[in-house]
C-alpha cells in the first residue's frame, strides 16, 4: 500500500500556497504509507541553457552535515563553473547554467554516494525516510512553490525501505512518476530497457516503469501515446501518477486494484489515493469529485 | 423523535461507532447526522438497531459494511466496501461508489444514484442492489443470490461464474462473463424490478431493461473441458 497525491494550481495567486495546501494531503496518507515520503515540485523553469539538480547527501558519510558550499567551490577550482546552491537539511538544488552531464560525471567520480534525484530546469526533488510528517518538516515542503506537484508516502512491499528507492522517481529530465500498486512484469522492463544503454539506479520495480516511459517520451512519443505504451507493457497494479514541466498524468490499471480520487474546481485539480486527503483543501465541498476509470488517461496542463 | 449530531471535525469517529453500537436501545429509531465525514473509513459500520444515520459528505471505505436494520444515507460518494457483507436494513449513496460495493451481501437494499466501481456485488449472497448510472468491469462476479438493477451501462464480464442471482439491465454491457447470458424477461421479473426501481425512488419502464443470469453450465465439473475446444 501507498499513498499518492498531486496538486495542480490553475490560479496564479495560489502558486505561492502550493506547499501550504499539500501538506495536509500528505499527511492524510501517512495510514498508507508511513516509512517514507517524497515530492516533486515543478515550478518556473529556469533559462534555456541552465540546469538543476536535486541532491541528496544522506547516503555520505557526512549525512546532514555535507559541504555543501566545498562542493561548489570545488566545481569552480575543477570545471570552472559557478553554481548555485539551495541548502535544505541532506538535500540541496545545485543550479549551473552549462550541460548537466559534465556535471553528473563530476559529482559520480568525486561523490559517488551523494545522490542525484532530479534533473532539469523546473523540477525540484525531495523524499527520504521517515513518515510524511516528519519529511515535510525537514525540507521545509510548506513553503514551497510552484504550479504543480506530486508526492508520495509508502509502505514498502517491493524492495527495501531505503531513501533512493523512495518515491517520486525521475528519469531523463523534467520527468517524475509515483506508484501505489506492485508490478509483475519488472524484469521485462529492464530487459529491454538496458540494451538501450539506460540505467537503473535501484532495483525497484517503479523505477522500471518510471524509465520505460520516459524512454518513450525521449524516442518522440506524445505522452498520450507513452501511457498507452504503458498499458500494452506494463503488468500488475499500478495508480500512477506522473508530472512534467507543464501536466499531471494519471493512469489505474485495467482491474483499478489501487485507488485514486481527483476533486477539481476553477481554482486547482487536486488527486490523491482517497478523499480524507482531499478533504481541508478550500471549497472542496463543491468541488467536482470523481473516481478515474482504469486503463483510462487523465492528463491536467498547468 | 431524538435527533442526534457527530461532527466529526471535532469527535472522534470511534465514539460516533461506539454510541451507535452499545449506547442504543433495542428497537432504537433514533436519527443520527454525522457532520464533516471527510472520508473517514468504517462509518456506521456493524450497526445492528433501525436507527437512521446521514452522513453529511463523501465516505471512506466499508461505510456501513455489515449493516442490520439500519437505514444508512450517504449524501456523497462512497469508498471501497459500501455496505459490504450487509445483513438487512437500507443504504443510499447519493453520489458515485467506489469498487466492491455491496460485496456479499445477505441481505438489504444497496441504492446507489451515481455509478459504481469495479466488482460491484461481487459474491451477492441475497441482497439486493439499484444501481442508477454504470457499473465497473467483473460486477456480480459469482453472485450467489439476490437480485442487481443497473439502469446504465456495465463493463466487462458482468455476471462471471453467475449462480442465482438475477441481473437487470437497461443499458448495454461490454461484455459478460463466463456463463451469464441473457433471458426473457418474465411478469414475475417485470414485478421485482418495478418494486426495486420504486424502492430506490427511480421512474424507468421495467420493459426498458433486460435480465441476464447463469446459463448454469459451470455447475457441474465437466471432465472433458480441455477437450472442448
Amino acid at each position: 500500500m501507498c499513498g499518492i497525491v498531486g496538486l495542480l494550481v490553475k490560479t496564479p495567486a495560489l502558486k505561492e500556497r502550493l506547499g501550504e495546501l499539500m501538506v495536509p494531503m500528505l499527511i492524510g496518507m501517512t495510514e498508507r504509507g508511513p516509512d517514507s515520503a517524497g515530492l516533486a515540485v515543478f515550478a518556473d523553469p529556469l533559462p534555456e541553457g541552465s540546469r538543476k539538480l536535486s541532491l541528496y547527501s544522506g547516503l555520505t558519510d557526512e549525512g546532514a552535515d555535507f559541504n555543501w558550499h566545498g562542493l561548489t567551490h570545488a566545481l569552480k577550482d575543477h570545471l570552472d563553473v559557478e553554481a548555485l546552491i539551495d541548502v535544505k537539511n541532506n538535500h540541496a538544488v545545485l543550479s549551473f547554467a552549462v550541460a548537466p552531464d559534465m556535471i553528473k560525471r563530476w559529482l559520480r567520480e568525486h561523490h559517488p554516494k551523494l545522490h542525484i534525484l532530479s534533473t532539469g530546469r523546473t523540477i525540484d526533488l525531495y523524499k527520504d525516510v521517515g513518515t510524511p510528517a516528519e519529511v515535510a518538516e525537514r525540507y521545509d515542503f510548506k513553503s514551497m512553490k510552484g504550479s504543480h506537484l506530486v508526492g508520495h508516502t509508502r509502505m514498502a512491499t517491493e524492495s527495501a525501505v531505503t531513501p533512493d528507492r523512495a518515491h517520486p522517481f525521475t528519469a531523463g529530465e523534467d520527468f517524475c512518476l509515483v506508484h501505489n500498486g506492485s508490478l509483475s512484469n519488472p524484469n521485462d522492463i529492464r530487459r529491454k530497457l538496458q540494451p538501450h544503454g539506460i540505467h537503473f539506479d535501484t532495483d525497484n520495480d517503479t523505477e522500471a516503469a518510471c524509465r520505460f516511459l520516459e524512454w518513450r517520451l525521449r524516442e518522440g512519443d506524445e505522452l498520450e501515446a507513452a501511457l498507452q505504451r504503458g498499458f500494452d507493457e506494463m503488468d500488475g497494479f499500478y495508480t500512477f501518477l506522473m508530472g512534467t514541466p507543464d501536466k499531471l498524468a494519471l493512469i489505474r490499471d485495467p482491474f483499478a486494484c489501487k485507488p485514486a480520487v481527483v476533486a477539481e474546481t476553477d481554482d486547482y485539480v487536486a488527486i490523491a489515493s482517497e478523499f480524507r486527503s482531499l478533504a481541508h483543501l478550500p471549497g472542496v465541498k463543491h468541488a467536482h469529485v470523481f473516481e478515474p476509470a482504469p486503463e483510462e488517461m487523465y492528463v491536467w496542463k498547468a | 423523535m431524538e435527533s442526534l449530531n457527530f461532527d466529526l471535525a471535532s469527535s472522534s469517529l470511534s465514539d460516533m461507532n461506539r454510541f451507535l453500537h452499545r449506547d442504543l436501545a433495542d428497537g432504537d429509531r433514533r436519527h443520527v447526522s454525522v457532520l464533516n465525514p471527510d472520508g473517514a473509513h468504517n462509518i456506521a459500520v456493524g450497526l445492528n438497531h433501525p436507527v437512521t444515520v446521514e452522513v453529511h459528505g463523501h465516505a471512506g471505505y466499508y461505510a456501513a459494511g455489515m449493516n442490520k436494520h439500519a437505514t444508512v444515507v450517504i449524501h456523497g460518494s462512497a469508498g471501497t466496501g459500501v455496505a459490504e457483507n450487509m445483513m438487512s436494513g437500507t443504504v443510499h449513496v447519493k453520489g458515485f461508489a467506489s469498487n466492491g460495493a455491496g460485496a456479499t451481501a445477505h441481505g438489504g437494499l444497496l441504492v446507489i444514484d451515481g455509478d459504481a466501481g469495479l466488482r460491484c456485488g461481487i459474491s451477492l449472497k441475497g441482497g439486493d442492489i439499484v444501481v442508477g448510472g454504470s457499473v465497473g468491469s467483473f460486477s456480480g462476479f459469482m453472485a450467489q443470490a439476490g437480485r442487481m438493477v443497473i439502469c446504465g451501462n456495465a463493463g466487462d464480464a458482468l455476471g462471471d461464474s453467475l449462480y442465482e442471482a438475477v441481473i437487470y439491465i437497461r443499458g448495454t454491457a461490454k461484455s459478460l462473463g463466463a456463463d451469464a447470458q441473457f433471458e426473457d424477461m418474465t411478469d414475475a421479473d417485470y414485478a421485482a424490478l418495478a418494486e426495486l426501481l420504486s424502492k430506490a425512488g427511480l421512474d424507468h419502464d421495467p420493459k426498458s431493461f433486460r435480465r441476464i443470469a447463469s446459463a448454469r453450465s459451470l455447475y457441474h465439473w465437466n471432465a472433458d473441458a480441455d477437450q472442448e475446444y
